[in-house]
């Protein structure tokens, strides 16, 4: 009895320390962490070859010499995602309003937009380093045409999932269409396209990198493609790493701005 | 049977229409509604006719799927009225009246607002209060505080939905139905979906707000006992294609309490409504 009254208590004690803000930050980091103390660990223990795996340790060992060029390409990289994920956002957006608020471009405009995305974004690459030269245009229209959608539906989806009653709330009142829309359609379609932006921004990284590895002389995705032709493979997982840094960083600040601009949920 | 209950069931009279007393706020002339389902047309409303004077407070009651809903629905201007007319002071109403109070079983707060700030919302859209709203916000807010804190929701302004409970959220939403001070009041069936206990203290509740803002008001129930408990008159519509098959005038004194629902006048009015419901 007095047992299980402890082990309770310490359920309930664990429950409130994984609550914390502390636990919020400090618990991915010491995964972050643990994942490459067993990487280090595995390619020593186990003897793999640095150009099949390197450690952690041999990675790291690359900074002084390759870290200047990881830095200017992983710069190069994160402005043409987030010029992609900018064009992508207004015209997801527009788009997503459009849709959902329309019901002649929700049956025009949303079956070309699936049939659109339904085309593997590698295959478009070529012929866009054929329009527009090798360099980050083709990158940035990549990041664009695979952020866009996720946007898109979303905020489609949001604006159609309102319910009648709240609508008729307002209607009731006199509202006209604008100040439903400003009171419940936008509003209600938030969480929506916020949850789309963490999922845009990585597609749009995604899209830049694949861009890279094709059709340009600059990036990540080109250090990455470079270094591994060179047998330079610590140079590659450093470019690689750079990238996951900047991913989670850039999720990170989608989850400030959800938590602040969605409040309710 | 006390002796003082005798004379009180004189009072239940049975005319068919009654004449308004004071002057006529609402009026259903001869409406009926059918749709086609399947390209088969359903009469769903015969026709319909009665009044509702100003500041009375009506029930319509009638087994599911008789139109109860779509008359309210008629009156908010959120249905077109097909057949027959719904006149509001004389006239007919073809679009969403400007100063109409509405509460559904659903309490449809918006999440992103609190309560003080769900209450309020009407007063971003009608007129005259939108336009004077930011230039005497803070008598607005005392307003609505005050509101609130008749349905004692006073210390619950900053509270989000989520963090009220279903009584609370029903609360909030009629001080919103009544915040900018509606000519008439729609009620569709706002404490179905709470417990019974919690729904009788809702009674009470509108009542008094009832009272205080004299607001000619329409509910539509299934809930005889809250039907006789809140209303003026009630309406007992039929069956599907429904003629209004009953009406009851209560004439139990103001204002009404729990009690009075247990005493053998109000048995004797709802056993008589009760015949009347054919599911």
């Amino acid at each position: 009895m007095i047992a299980t009254d402890g082990a309770q208590s310490a359920q309930v004690k664990l429950n409130t320390q994984l609550t914390s803000q502390k636990a919020l930050y400090l618990l991915p980091l010491v995964t972050g962490l643990l994942l490459f103390v067993l990487w280090e660990l595995a390619v020593r223990l186990l003897g793999i070859e640095e150009f099949l795996l390197p450690a952690p340790s041999a990675i790291v060992a690359e900074i002084p010499q390759w870290g200047g060029v990881v830095l200017k390409n992983a710069w190069t990289t994160l402005y043409c995602t987030l010029v992609g994920f900018a064009m992508a956002l207004v015209v997801g957006i527009t788009l997503g309003f459009t849709i959902g608020y329309s019901k002649l471009a929700s049956l025009t405009l949303y079956p070309l937009l699936i049939g659109f995305n339904t085309i593997p974004k590698v295959a478009v690459v070529p012929l866009l380093s054929i329009w527009f030269g090798i360099g980050a245009v083709p990158a940035i229209i990549t990041a664009f045409m695979l952020a866009m959608f996720p946007i898109a539906v979303n905020v489609a989806s949001g604006l159609a999932t309102v319910e009648t009653e709240m609508q008729d709330v307002l209607v009731s009142l006199g509202a006209n269409q604008f100040e439903i829309f400003q009171k419940v359609g936008l509003p209600h379609t938030m969480p929506y396209l916020f949850a789309s932006l963490k999922v845009a921004i990585s597609q749009a990284f995604i899209g830049s990198v694949i861009a890279e590895t094709v059709a340009s002389n600059g990036g990540i995705g080109y250090v990455i493609l470079s270094a591994s032709s060179n047998f330079n493979i610590p140079l590659a997982f450093l470019a690689l790493l750079s990238l996951g840094v900047m991913g989670v960083i850039l999720y990170s600040i989608f989850v400030v701005l959800e938590k602040r601009f969605v409040h309710w949920l | 049977m006390s002796p003082m209950a005798n004379p009180m069931v004189e009072h239940v009279s049975q005319t068919l229409s009654p004449a308004p007393t004071t002057s006529t706020a609402l009026e259903f002339c001869e409406v009926g509604l059918q749709y086609a389902m399947k390209g088969v047309p359903v009469r769903v409303i015969d026709q319909v006719s009665f009044s509702v004077a100003q500041s009375e407070f009506i029930s319509i009651v009638g087994p599911s799927g008789c139109g109860k809903t779509s008359l309210l629905r008629m009156i908010s201007g959120l249905n077109p009225v097909q057949l027959g007319s719904v006149r509001f002071h004389g006239e007919p109403i073809t679009k969403p009246l400007k100063n109409v109070g509405i509460a559904f079983q659903n309490p449809v707060l918006l999440p992103w607002r609190n309560t003080l700030n769900n209450v309020m919302l009407p007063l971003e859209v009608v007129p005259p209060h939108k336009q004077q709203l930011k230039s005497q916000r803070s008598r607005y807010v005392t307003e609505a505080e005050a509101l609130l804190a008749t349905v004692g929701l006073k210390d619950f302004k900053t509270y989000y939905p989520w963090q009220l409970s279903g009584g609370m959220k029903q609360r909030a939403s009629l001080c919103r139905a009544l915040i900018h001070h509606p000519e008439i009041l729609l009620l569709d069936e706002p404490f179905g979906a709470l417990d019974a206990f919690t729904r009788e203290e809702m009674w009470g509740m509108l009542q008094r707000l009832w009272q205080q803002s004299q607001c000619t008001s329409v509910l539509v129930t299934h809930d005889l006992r809250e039907a006789l408990f809140l209303s003026d008159t009630v309406y007992v519509m039929g069956p599907r294609p429904s003629n209004i098959v009953y009406t009851l005038k209560v004439d139990l004194p103001r204002p009404r309490t729990l009690e009075m629902t247990f005493t053998p006048e109000f048995q004797h009015m709802y056993t008589h409504l009760r015949q009347y419901i054919q599911h």
